[in-house]
């Protein structure tokens, strides 16, 4: 693992933010068992558990607690400058940020939604949700990390990403739904596993190129913003 | 605002190890830094200035973390804006002292060395450990240390793949008196032992102490540059203000005409305005003439001795 991979992660477990990271998949999780140990039929609650809490939720709040706390705090908090004072290429400084994030939010959103999944129907839907839940955590990842270095209040900016732009807009102006990485997570997971919880406009093409543009593009952006990257003088 | 105050050199002449050529940068409409040209060679140079008067601007600017708006910004002829290749041979200390806390000071420092790609990144970290004497408390967490233990790992943390260049801004805020005892010895040693230092500072003793060479900053324009000492006869040779009240001031007036380090007085309602050409015989002398003349002195305060005062004068100069 590169240096700058072991001190994030030290970095995103040492502050208690990650604490953060542990009750929306307690939730979901909880949330399953118990609707499965009433006997409530899957059909009364998937929609509710999966969709609304895991996907539109779960995952993108997960992903942007991680994508945020990987780089935002870092640039906050100032020590960002001893990553930076060292004679890495930008990139490499990004890639070992970027790993991070993905995989930690594939692993906390990922097996949550597999276990749910598995709770509401079967190991396929399961599977399918792990699936599209990875492929939503690397393309949620790249843009949370790039929001990082375009604002100084990432966080703010990723919750009107997610509230407004993917939970709101998208019930008023349905085009917006073809930039919105949920749908993309749905798309795929419709894909693999069709299930009657979800609908979405966005074909599976669209979900697959797009989730690969987000990723891509996030991650160039995020690789040539740090290479600008201006240190605000103190004012005292 | 295009009034020079360097005389004007070959603008491309970079002679020094870091070469500052016509820089200036501005944020909107507030000019920060002002057309500086400078050069730093290897040993200890002090960056001194009043608040707010661009040392951190022009730090960072020579550190890479800021694109001058004009003009170059080089260390060994490489521009720095855009280049982490120059990171190599360079360290920075900034005034903001956040560390990752989490890391015990050998963790941080010998992470540091590792992202300098060094050979044995842990005996570099041990070497700069000592250097800075902290190899007592390395194996603690830095987020238990005290501001200067803090300020001696962030050091070690730049030094650790030995870089000509070492730039510090204001290291010496917050520490105690036996703290900056130990920093500007080890500055010093640094200095003599061939990298290029350059300090910020607003505390003109602290710069007296350790840099035998000054830059001089006031308002975003090189006010003074070169030798310490000759910076510092300018400072002190300049004329100096005192507001004088006592129980007969017509009477000290005219007694005080005669000395020869009065340059001139003016009466006012609230008291005297003495303008001294020597700031150690008026202040000897003054006393003594009231005495003789039995006027009683009610007030003598130095009007003029804030730093900013002298940096203008300096500026005017």
């Amino acid at each position: 693992m590169s240096t700058v991979a072991f001190i994030t992660a030290r970095g995103l477990f040492g502050r208690r933010r990650a604490l953060l990271l542990l009750p929306l998949p307690i939730l979901l999780v909880g949330l399953a068992l118990l609707c499965r140990m009433y006997d409530v039929s899957p059909d009364m609650w998937g929609q509710a558990v999966i969709v609304a809490l895991g996907l539109a939720v779960v995952l993108p709040v997960v992903a942007l607690i991680v994508g945020t706390g990987v780089l935002g705090s870092e640039v906050d908090d100032g020590t960002i400058v001893h990553i930076l004072t060292k004679p890495l290429a930008r990139r490499d400084i990004i890639l070992a940020k970027y790993a991070v994030a993905a995989s930690v939010t594939t692993v906390v959103s990922a097996v949550p939604l597999f276990v749910t999944g598995v709770l509401a129907g079967s190991a396929k839907l399961g599977g399918a949700l792990a699936v599209a839940a990875t492929v939503g955590a690397f393309a949620y990842s790249a843009l949370f990390l790039l929001f990082s270095l375009i604002s100084r209040r990432p966080v703010l900016v990723g919750l009107v990403y997610i509230l407004v732009w993917e939970g709101l807009l998208g019930n008023f102006v349905s085009g917006t739904k073809n930039l919105a990485i949920g749908q993309y997570v749905i798309a795929i997971t419709d894909e693999i596993a069709p299930n009657g919880m979800m609908q979405t406009p966005v074909t599976l093409t669209t979900a697959i190129v797009m989730s690969a543009i987000f990723t891509i593009a996030g991650t160039v952006f995020a690789i040539n913003r740090l290479g600008s990257f201006s240190l605000a003088g103190e004012t005292s | 605002m295009t009034a020079q105050t360097i005389p004007a050199e070959t603008p491309a002449a970079t002679t020094g190890v870091v070469d500052l050529v016509n820089v200036s940068r501005w944020y909107g409409n507030v000019v920060a830094v002002n057309d500086i040209t400078m050069s730093l060679s290897p040993g200890v140079t002090g960056l001194l200035g009043p608040n707010g008067a661009g040392k951190t601007t022009v730090l960072h600017m020579m550190a890479g973390f800021l694109a001058p708006s004009r003009g170059l910004v080089t260390i060994d002829g490489k521009p720095t804006w855009r280049n982490p290749a120059v990171y190599r041979d360079l360290g920075l200390v900034t005034e903001r002292e956040a560390v990752h806390g989490f890391l015990t000071a050998r963790q941080f420092v010998t992470a540091c060395a590792k992202m300098q790609k060094l050979k044995d990144p842990e005996g570099a970290a041990q070497r700069a450990l000592e250097l800075v004497e902290m190899t007592g408390a390395a194996e603690r967490r830095i987020e238990t240390f005290s501001k200067g233990m803090r300020q001696r790992t962030r050091v070690a943390a730049a030094l650790v793949h030995e870089p000509r260049v070492l730039l510090l801004d204001e290291p010496f805020n917050g520490m105690d008196p036996r703290q900056r005892m130990h920093m500007m010895e080890l500055l010093h040693a640094l200095g003599d032992r061939g990298h290029t230092i350059l300090f910020s500072s607003h505390i003109l003793e602290e710069v007296e102490q350790v840099a035998g060479l000054v830059q001089v900053i006031v308002a975003g324009r090189l006010a003074a540059s070169g030798d310490y000492r000759k910076i510092r006869r300018l400072m002190t040779n300049r004329p100096h203000v005192f507001a004088v009240r006592s129980s007969d001031d017509r009477r000290l007036a005219v007694a005080l005409m005669a000395e020869k380090s009065v340059a001139g007085i003016e009466i006012e309602a609230t008291g005297l305005t003495v303008r001294a050409s020597d700031y150690g015989s008026f202040t000897r002398v003054l006393p003594r003439i009231a005495l003789d003349q039995g006027i009683r002195l009610h007030q003598l305060v130095p009007s003029d001795e804030s730093l900013e005062s002298v940096f203008s004068y300096l500026l005017e100069g």
